[in-house]
């Protein structure tokens, strides 16, 4: 007894004194009052590297990392580019096939090659690696190592030298190689390849250097060796990138693709050094060990990655040779009052570290942000009544919890869209037949999405009128922007039509009560869908009541992932839910959604609807490649016109991200644009240690209770063993 | 006893080749290479000449476990199956699809499964022993009876109940420990005081009641008769003979169950932030990464066959009539 009162004693005293103040705190206490920012992933990266990296989850850290000669500004609304490394934004000139120079203002169909010249700043270094590490005469200390003096490193860290060089426009021009390298498939190069000059030859000649190299490699090796030989992308041209000077490089678009502009902004045009992918093509590298690229990204920002444990942990330390970068002077109307302007000019990164931590499940994540621990959160649906309150006039704010505990809500609306897509190619709800349109027009009407994004969203959305977006150029808010196949403008506001508007629409396309008019047989509809457990039952229950408005039985068929994504693409469906994310904020990148070219089914494209029609391609195709202007919106309004009276899709909702963070965090703006705004975050440190130990007490009681209860337990079942011993002598003396 | 274990191993082969084969076909009928290929290069822009190139880089577009148009031998080795599965022998796992070495995140994420798993298993074991024991010593008695119910009453609560109401509990309500998260070394310790009290609160009812039965079925065997006649007290008569010769069946489950635990626990590594293996699992099968689900199939296969190995022989410790001949 006494010795497991011993033990208790000495884990409570080894557990206090790990965690000092606040014992359940899961932070080493030598990082206390540190300028270090705390948040969390859920998926862990499937790659870091900039030419694969296609996700938001990735992006949250080599967007941190990697620097692409433009970003979107930081406060100002709608998005807006601005240089990042570059000197200034880009120039472009237009040529015809000839080569000869076009005026800015030159038709599009002229137009056979677009150069846009991007000027990089001098002076940006990057963040210290060990491939840049040198001896006194310069020469690269770690480019050329042995295989034995491979073997026995096992991290970066394990590297002790490292350095540093300028970046320039080379770097650039290797990373748009590296988009067409057969070993990394690059998401983007399918989509790239059909606008930049070269590329499609330059990957048919990588494609043959790498067979040739694998074939000679393995003949060496065996099949089995995974040391690749590594291919030198400079002694590979690519016709349409050169570098014009250090600091100067061009690239040359087929035909005017302005959007060409946005892809700048991204990681995927990010520069990547040549002695990195050359370091870390070592044979040996990736042999037991994840000596890559992929896993040690290298970059010239604002953060560098100093641990990198997807299973855990992910910490970006600041790049001691970052330049800085100025705090935004100016955003849009309200940022001022928001406090988003207090270090306008002020020098960033104001944060020296930022730690990821994974959370799978929502429930400790959830109560370690309330407890302090995690700075920022997202609200999931089941913590958003204890945190978000809903008015009267559906404007959201905090709940009084959370305002008493100093949090504050910034609200945004996403960058995406939600819709349920009529397969184009089914006889029964697909193609421009009048029979149809008014078919897929009734069930548009139908389908209340109010409720859906009152009941299934918590309210955080609002009913799309059309594939773009708010906050995208194209999108047109109040009664000009409304759908007029589903809604009408009552008071000042979209009503949605009523159900009767519905049933006689479903009526005039031979449907009457739900019925075919010609058989009588009951009109089945089939919904594709992706099912991931019991929980989305009632979403699916939802669908079906919906039809049921119009006594249209809804048959749902779901399956996995795989299979649903196979149907789509070979346009084995009727109805399915989709969604789409913006790569870049310009409504071309929405309506291609629709572009008959782009049918998901003949093409492999992102029209999964596959629908067609040739007036909205013919508008497409000149939209395009417009600059913003009232020309081009007048087209936009006229592609939407045709959208919304084909209704290839019952235009779901545009979801709102809900976010929080305590009053220790500053100079935060959701951007769904860019990611890289952690360099502006500021921290008030000594306030988060000091609401962290009132919040987070450790209640010593109930474990001395609980010790109590053992102990007297332990004590009661002695003695009464005791008793028992004795009454079995005393019994057989009896008995004796 | 050398010979046997040999011949054991020796049968462990076909035994793997065949859980290979089986893992092989499951994963194929639900995933195909173009599956996989997709799942890796997200949903977005993706062309079919990417998919193409994605299997070929991986050795993915080859048939899966017959070529036809190969010669000779190669009509089986060319196989996706034949060039997965060969090096699995030689604890070659290869790289996962993303590219990663698995060989690296085995051993990287093994030791915070042990971590874990370890104490889990010793301290569940004193404890659910020395329970049993003491219901074993006052059978038939109201605490026996009462504790009964109580196991029946813990055995029937959903593990996640114990997880979500010890984080609730523990971490929020006392803030006596963090409710997530995991470093290495002695800072563990805070930690893992939390998930291994809910696995000894989980596995309780369950494990403490078969002891039990295992105890009182000993105690009614003729020699505890004779050893109480002869005047031996309960408390020495349990702790030398009966809970001696009641280790068989408790050292069966316990030594088959010491090569799992580098498999790591699904649920509670995810709902504690625990970066073991049995997280990675199912992040692979998550992400349809054949290439981790195999390997982790595969070593699990061999730790089961070397746990069952290790509990035969661990029987000739405690009872000294087992040879193996």
């Amino acid at each position: 007894m006494r010795g497991a009162g011993v033990v208790l004693l000495v884990l409570l005293a080894a557990l206090a004194a790990g965690c000092g103040d606040a014992w359940n705190d899961p932070y080493p206490a030598a990082q206390r009052g540190e300028n270090i920012l705390y948040t969390s992933f859920i998926e862990r990266p499937k790659t870091l590297d900039p030419a694969r990296s296609y996700t938001s989850d990735e992006w949250n850290f080599t967007a941190q990392i990697y620097e692409p000669p433009l970003q979107y500004h930081y406060l100002k609304r709608p998005y807006e580019l601005v240089p990042l490394t570059a000197a200034e934004m880009p120039t472009v000139r237009y040529l015809d096939a000839q080569g000869r120079e076009l005026p800015p203002d030159a038709p599009s169909a002229a137009i056979a090659f677009s150069e846009y010249e991007i000027r990089i700043r001098p002076g940006i270094r990057y963040a210290p690696h060990p491939a840049f590490a040198t001896d006194a005469a310069g020469k690269p200390l770690y480019l050329d190592l042995p295989r034995a003096e491979i073997d026995r490193r096992f991290t970066l860290a394990d590297f002790p030298a490292t350095g540093t060089r300028e970046l320039v426009a080379e770097d650039y021009v290797y990373q748009i190689k590296r988009l067409a390298h057969p070993r990394l498939v690059s998401p983007i190069f399918g989509h790239m390849s059909t606008y930049i000059v070269g590329l499609k030859e330059l990957a048919a000649a990588l494609d043959a250097e790498n067979k040739r190299l694998v074939d000679a490699h393995r003949a060496q090796y065996g099949p089995a060796d995974r040391g690749l030989p590594w291919i030198d992308l400079r002694k590979f041209p690519l016709a349409g990138v050169e570098v014009v000077d250090r600091y100067t490089y061009r690239v040359r678009i087929k035909g005017r693709y302005p959007q060409f502009k946005y892809w700048l902004a991204m990681p995927f045009f990010a520069p990547v050094p040549v002695e990195a992918e050359r370091f870390h093509a070592q044979r040996g590298m990736n042999e037991g060990r994840n000596l890559t690229l992929d896993w040690y990204p290298v970059g010239t920002g604002a953060y560098m990655l100093t641990e990198n444990n997807p299973n855990a942990r992910m910490v970006l330390d600041r790049n001691p040779n970052f330049r800085g970068e100025d705090y935004p002077s100016a955003g849009e109307p309200g940022d001022a009052e928001a406090g988003l302007l207090r270090d306008a000019g002020k020098r960033g990164p104001f944060i020296d570290k930022v730690i990821y931590s994974r959370e799978k499940e929502g429930i400790p994540y959830w109560n370690k942000f309330l407890q302090g621990y995690y700075d920022q959160s997202g609200i999931s649906s089941d913590n958003f009544d204890q945190a978000v309150r809903i008015d009267m006039e559906g404007e959201a704010s905090l709940s009084p919890e959370m305002e008493a505990r100093g949090i504050w809500l910034r609200t945004s609306v996403g960058t995406s869209s939600f819709y349920l897509a009529f397969n184009f190619l089914d006889p029964v709800v697909g193609g421009l037949g009048e029979r149809q349109r008014k078919l897929r027009q009734a069930i548009s009407i139908a389908l209340d999405w109010e409720e859906f994004i009152s009941i299934f969203q918590n309210g955080r959305g609002i009913p799309g009128m059309g594939p773009i977006p708010p906050g995208i150029s194209g999108y047109r808010d109040g009664a000009e922007g409304m759908n007029p196949v589903v809604y009408d403008w009552v008071d000042g506001r979209p009503q949605r039509k009523s159900i009767e508007v519905a049933l006689r629409l479903l009526a005039e396309a031979g449907f009457p009560d739900g019925r075919d008019a010609k058989t009588g047989q009951p009109l089945v509809l089939h919904l594709d869908t992706v099912q991931r457990g019991p929980g989305d039952k009632p979403r699916l229950d939802w669908y079906r009541r919906q039809f049921a408005k119009l006594n249209i039985q809804l048959e749902i068929r779901a399956t996995d992932w795989n299979r649903f994504q196979e149907k789509v693409r070979t346009g084995n469906t009727q109805l399915f839910f989709l969604g789409w994310n913006a790569d870049y904020p310009d409504p071309e990148n929405f309506m291609f959604l629709l572009n008959g070219p782009q049918a998901r089914a003949k093409t492999g494209g992102e029209n999964a609807a596959n629908y067609q029609n040739p007036e909205y391609d013919r508008l497409f195709e000149q939209m395009k490649n417009m600059d913003d202007g009232p020309e081009r919106q007048a087209l936009i309004d006229r592609m939407l016109a045709i959208a919304r009276h084909d209704a290839p899709w019952v235009f779901g909702y545009h979801p709102k991200d809900y976010g929080l963070a305590h009053e220790w965090v500053g100079n935060v703006k959701p951007n769904q644009m860019a990611r890289n705004g952690l360099k502006f975050h500021r921290l008030d440190t000594g306030l988060r240690e000091r609401r962290r130990a009132e919040w987070n007490h450790p209640a010593v009681v109930p474990l001395a209770i609980l010790a109590a209860l053992a102990a007297a337990a332990a004590a009661g079942g002695m003695v009464a063993y005791r008793r028992r011993e004795a009454r079995s002598a005393r019994g057989a003396e009896a008995a004796a | 006893m050398i010979a046997y274990v040999v011949r054991r191993i020796l049968y462990a082969v076909p035994t793997l080749i065949g859980v290979n084969l089986i893992a092989f076909a499951l994963f194929f009928v639900a995933n195909t290479p173009d599956d996989m290929a997709r799942m890796a290069l997200g949903a977005k822009r993706v062309t079919p000449e990417a998919v193409e190139k994605w299997k070929a880089e991986r050795g993915y577009d080859r048939p899966l476990l017959f070529n036809g148009e190969a010669r000779g031998a190669k009509k089986l080795t060319d196989t996706i199956f034949f060039d997965k599965s060969v090096r699995l022998f030689a604890f070659d796992f290869g790289n996962a699809d993303d590219g990663r070495n698995i060989g690296h995140e085995i051993r990287t994420r093994m030791w915070p499964s042990l971590a874990l798993a370890i104490p889990s298993l010793l301290v569940g074991l004193a404890v659910y022993v020395t329970a049993a024991l003491a219901f074993a010593l006052f059978r038939a008695s109201a605490f026996d009876i009462w504790g009964v119910v109580a196991c029946i009453a813990l055995m029937s609560i959903s593990a996640l109940f114990y997880i979500v109401g010890g984080q609730y509990l523990v971490s929020k309500l006392w803030s006596l420990v963090p409710i997530s998260g995991y470093q290495g070394g002695v800072d563990s310790f805070k930690f893992l005081v939390l998930p291994v009290l809910v696995g000894l609160a989980a596995g309780f009812g369950e494990s403490v009641r078969v002891y039990r039965t295992f105890f009182l079925e000993e105690i009614g065997r003729d020699y505890v008769r004779t050893a109480r006649a002869k005047g031996l007290s309960d408390a020495a008569l349990l702790g030398r003979h009966v809970l001696k010769n009641a280790a068989i069946p408790i050292l069966t489950g316990v030594v088959a169950a010491i090569p799992g635990l580098f498999l790591g626990s699904l649920l509670t590594e995810s709902f504690f932030g625990i970066p073991g293996l049995g997280s990675y699992t199912i992040d692979a099968i998550q992400a349809q990464d054949f290439a981790v689900v195999r390997s982790m199939v595969f070593l699990g296969a061999v730790l089961t066959i070397l746990g069952y190995l290790l509990a035969d022989l661990s029987y000739t410790l405690v009872d000294p009539r087992v040879r193996f001949e």
